[in-house]
């Protein structure tokens, strides 16, 4: 207890597990304060950090931007020109949703470079996520295409297709989660294989496989989610497909 | 009928061997999305910058379904439902 929050390369177990740090109860319930719960903190902190470096640096901003200042501009122009590029006339009411979860996700996935368990690789996570996007998508698309014409995408192209297009659309923050989830728990489970079979030799060479397991397809991954979320919500609001 | 605790787990081991069979089919699919990139890029190299990334999420969804074989095998060596 307590000491998981270290990917363990001690011994020959193999341990990528979530770990209980300690349990309270609730209602009667017994509910556990999880290392996923110390993770996702830490990388809270490390978010919140970098926010209070941007804040002071753009007080002080000049025409020319020096130093931090050219950092933060290249970031937020990145997920500007993506989210722009996607959503079109859409991306004003999103681009701060969709910048947050890239830059939550890309930071939990490249933390296991830090030596945490990523939070990512926590289903409660992911399908947390999952929720937010299809909450998103649901309400938009009662937003724009009004009721009836719901009501008609779901009778497309007969009737007889509406429970499939109801359980397609009940796959999406399923299917969005569990992409996520995996990627990375697959990643933290090699890299535990490795550490934990091969720890007499497990020197340097490791570092290539991080540089793909948590930097490559965590970058991937968190490009994916953002792009899929980002289409479907356009894909709701868009009245004429409907 | 009564089997023991190991047996079970040399049925679980086994049963994990065959659910990562699943990536065969992922391999195949995103081996074609790439050669179909690849012969994109040489037609018209100057979108290369676009090709990559619709190639790129094109073959995440399709990891999907090799991802699922995977959960089915961490979950039956990891978790141990069956035991």
């Amino acid at each position: 207890m307590g000491q998981g929050i270290l990917l363990s390369s001690e011994g020959t177990a193999v341990d990528f597990m979530i770990h209980g740090v300690f349990s309270y109860e609730l209602f009667g319930q017994t509910l556990w304060i999880t290392t996923s719960h110390v993770c996702i903190l830490l990388v809270m902190l490390i978010i919140i950090g970098f926010c209070l470096f941007a804040n002071r640096a753009m007080k002080k901003a000049t025409e020319v931007p020096t130093g931090f200042q050219n950092v933060v501009e290249l970031i937020v122009e990145m997920l500007d020109g993506m989210i722009g590029g996607v959503m079109g006339k859409y991306a004003v009411n999103f681009r701060n949703y969709i910048g947050t979860i890239f830059i939550f996700i890309l930071i939990s996935n490249i933390s296991g470079l830090l030596g945490l368990r990523p939070p990512t690789a926590d289903y409660g996570v992911t399908f947390a996520l999952g929720i937010i996007t299809f909450v998103l998508i649901h309400f938009n698309k009662f937003k724009h295409q009004k009721v009836m014409g719901v009501l008609k995408g779901y009778c497309d192209p007969w009737p007889i297709w509406a429970p499939i297009n109801l359980i397609g659309d009940l796959a999406v923050p399923v299917s969005l989660s569990l992409r996520l989830f995996a990627n990375i728990l697959s990643g933290t489970a090699i890299m535990a294989l490795i550490y934990a079979l091969l720890n007499k030799f497990a020197y340097v060479w490791p570092a290539a496989l991080h540089v793909y397991f948590d930097l490559f397809s965590g970058a991937i991954q968190t490009y994916v989610f953002c792009m899929l979320t980002m289409t479907y919500i356009s894909d709701a609001c868009n009245t004429e497909a409907g | 009928m009564e089997f023991n605790t190991n047996f079970i787990l040399g049925c679980s081991a086994i049963g994990a061997g065959l659910a990562v069979i699943a990536g065969i089919g992922p391999g195949v699919g995103q081996g074609i999305a790439a050669g179909h990139a690849a012969s994109a890029v040489g037609r018209n190299p100057g979108a290369k910058s676009d090709i990559t990334s619709t190639m790129l999420l094109g073959q995440a969804v399709a990891e999907t379904t090799g991802l699922y074989g995977l959960l089915i095998a961490i979950l039956l060596l990891f978790v141990k439902p069956l035991v």
